[in-house]
């Protein structure tokens, strides 16, 4: 396990040489990711509010569904983005193969069901509550679609941390239509395979604990967010 | 943060670092072989610096990189598989195969040499002894070049390894350095290419076992996409960079890259 104490010395050697390639590539991830995210939440997070307060036929077939699709494997959403990109496929036009614009999109289809779901839940759970006091306020759905996410703000902080952890940490999907290009769609997942498949073992190691670091800088980020607002609201 | 908030970061994020893309550049589908042992780290700063064209290379099996090729999504292919290749042209998707440089290929083993092949010559005959003692061997099973070879050299040497597939004949369909880490974690027999076996970084007790049979001779080719298949291929830069590699200075350069000292690519493209 020599492997292991080369890694930790590598990657601290790594961050603090301040190396531009690998601060490319960090930057790359957090740009395709973050994006993916945001994107993810502006889609999942109405539709799993709709899901949560409404109460429709076949309801439960999109539970089902919703759920069901947080397993998406990420390989699979690379080929069917891959093949509506490709040049012979439908959207192939556009040129975006290849591209991180590719990354973002594959991502955003990998998370938005998570953060759909995942929302839903605790949507439901605060309509339950609050039903009858909104019902007596007469508020419109939109009206308590905006109440009820602007109340469960900090759990759905939670959510979108959930997809943006599954969106930085695949590579599935981002290797098949981000093609691994050096200085163009390599992120850090990619290079951490590519590292790998050159048997260096270390580096890849390296690389793979200064993405957890960069996971930590985040959710302590959103987390320090969460607290000072929370001293505010208290204050 | 309001709708109007979560959309203009969203914008920021989408066209942040979008401008800077608008110099020529184009696309090689090519093969982990050459992109693992550092050839166009090492050749593509040459080339730029001479014509400002950018290329970026994704590096996947020989198979898949003529399947995205056939899909439009290169400009130009660099593989070895000669009989895959000519296909591909006769089938209008590229406009003409140059033979662009060879190396060989090599079967690595551990040092303890359990099916006691080391220092064999005869590529057929070691295979059929590691069959008929049944030592672990792993292979690339994905279709590329280096499997398509394997397989070529199983039918010569008479052994029909799948039939022993997930016993001692082990498929990993993974690229060339992934089925090395494997092959070597299970301490099996590994059939690579050398230049990705002189640039291995995690080889541990491991050393070339059967090496030197003409049978094992490794040639790649360079194609440019046929513009006719694929309106999209950026023509000139594409002709460019194939032209540039089959020149005097490109296979210069080719030989020139050494890894410990030891040359990985040789050059043989015709008229030079």
């Amino acid at each position: 396990m020599q492997s292991l104490g080369d890694a930790f010395g590598l990657a601290v050697a790594l961050v603090f040489s301040g190396d531009a390639d690998l601060l490319e590539i960090v930057v790359l991830s957090l740009r395709v990711s973050l994006t993916a995210t945001a994107i993810a939440c502006l889609i999942g997070l109405p539709l799993g509010a709709l899901v949560a307060i409404g109460r429709f036929p076949g309801r439960n077939a999109v539970l089902i569904v919703m759920n069901a699709l947080m397993g998406l494997p990420p390989v699979v959403v690379g080929l069917l983005v891959y093949l509506h990109l490709s040049r012979s496929g439908p959207l192939g036009f556009l040129g975006l193969l290849y591209t991180p614009m590719a990354m973002i999109i594959a991502q955003t289809i990998l998370i938005a069901p998570i953060v759909a779901a995942l929302s839903r839940q605790v949507l439901e759970d605060l309509h339950a509550e609050y039903s009858e006091q909104f019902r007596s306020l007469c508020l419109t759905r939109v009206q308590t679609v905006q109440a009820l996410i602007w109340d469960a703000r900090y759990s759905l902080l939670t959510v979108g941390l959930a997809g943006f952890g599954r969106a930085v940490a695949e590579v599935g999907a981002v290797i098949i239509v981000g093609g691994n290009i050096d200085h163009l769609t390599r992120v850090m997942t990619t290079a951490i395979a590519l590292e790998t498949s050159k048997g260096d073992l270390a580096l890849a190691l390296a690389l793979g604990l200064v993405l957890l670091v960069i996971a930590l800088g985040v959710n302590a980020a959103v987390q320090s967010v969460r607290m000072t607002a929370a001293r505010q609201a208290y204050a | 943060m309001s709708g109007r908030h979560v959309a203009a970061i969203v914008a920021a994020l989408l066209f942040a670092g979008g401008a800077a893309a608008q110099e020529q550049s184009i696309i090689v589908q090519s093969t982990t072989s050459t992109a693992n042992s550092g050839l166009y780290d090492y050749l593509l700063p040459i080339f730029k610096d001479k014509t400002g064209i950018q290329v970026n290379v994704v590096a996947v099996g020989t198979g898949q990189a003529i399947k995205n090729a056939e899909n439009c999504d290169g400009d130009v292919l660099l593989v070895h598989a000669k009989p895959a290749e000519e296909k591909f042209v006769a089938a209008g998707f590229g406009t003409e195969r140059t033979d662009l440089m060879y190396n060989d290929f090599v079967i690595v083993g551990p040092a303890s040499d359990p099916a006691g092949v080391g220092g064999m010559d005869d590529v057929q005959g070691a295979l059929a002894t590691i069959a008929d003692k049944g030592a672990l061997f792993a292979s690339r099973g994905d279709d590329s070049g280096t499997h398509k070879k394997e397989m070529a050299l199983w039918a010569d040497s008479g052994v029909d390894p799948t039939a022993a597939s997930g016993q001692w004949y082990r498929e990993t369909g993974s690229g060339m350095g992934a089925t090395l880490n494997a092959g070597i974690g299970m301490g099996a027999y590994v059939m690579t290419d050398r230049a990705t076996w002189i640039s291995f970084a995690n080889k541990q007790d491991y050393a070339i076992q059967v090496q030197g049979d003409a049978d094992m001779f490794n040639q790649y080719g360079v194609i440019p996409v046929n513009p006719e298949k694929c309106p999209s291929v950026n023509v000139e830069a594409a002709r460019a960079f194939a032209d540039w590699l089959v020149s005097a200075e490109g296979q210069a350069a080719i030989a020139g890259y050494k890894v410990a000292d030891q040359q990985l690519f040789f050059p043989n493209a015709p008229g030079n």
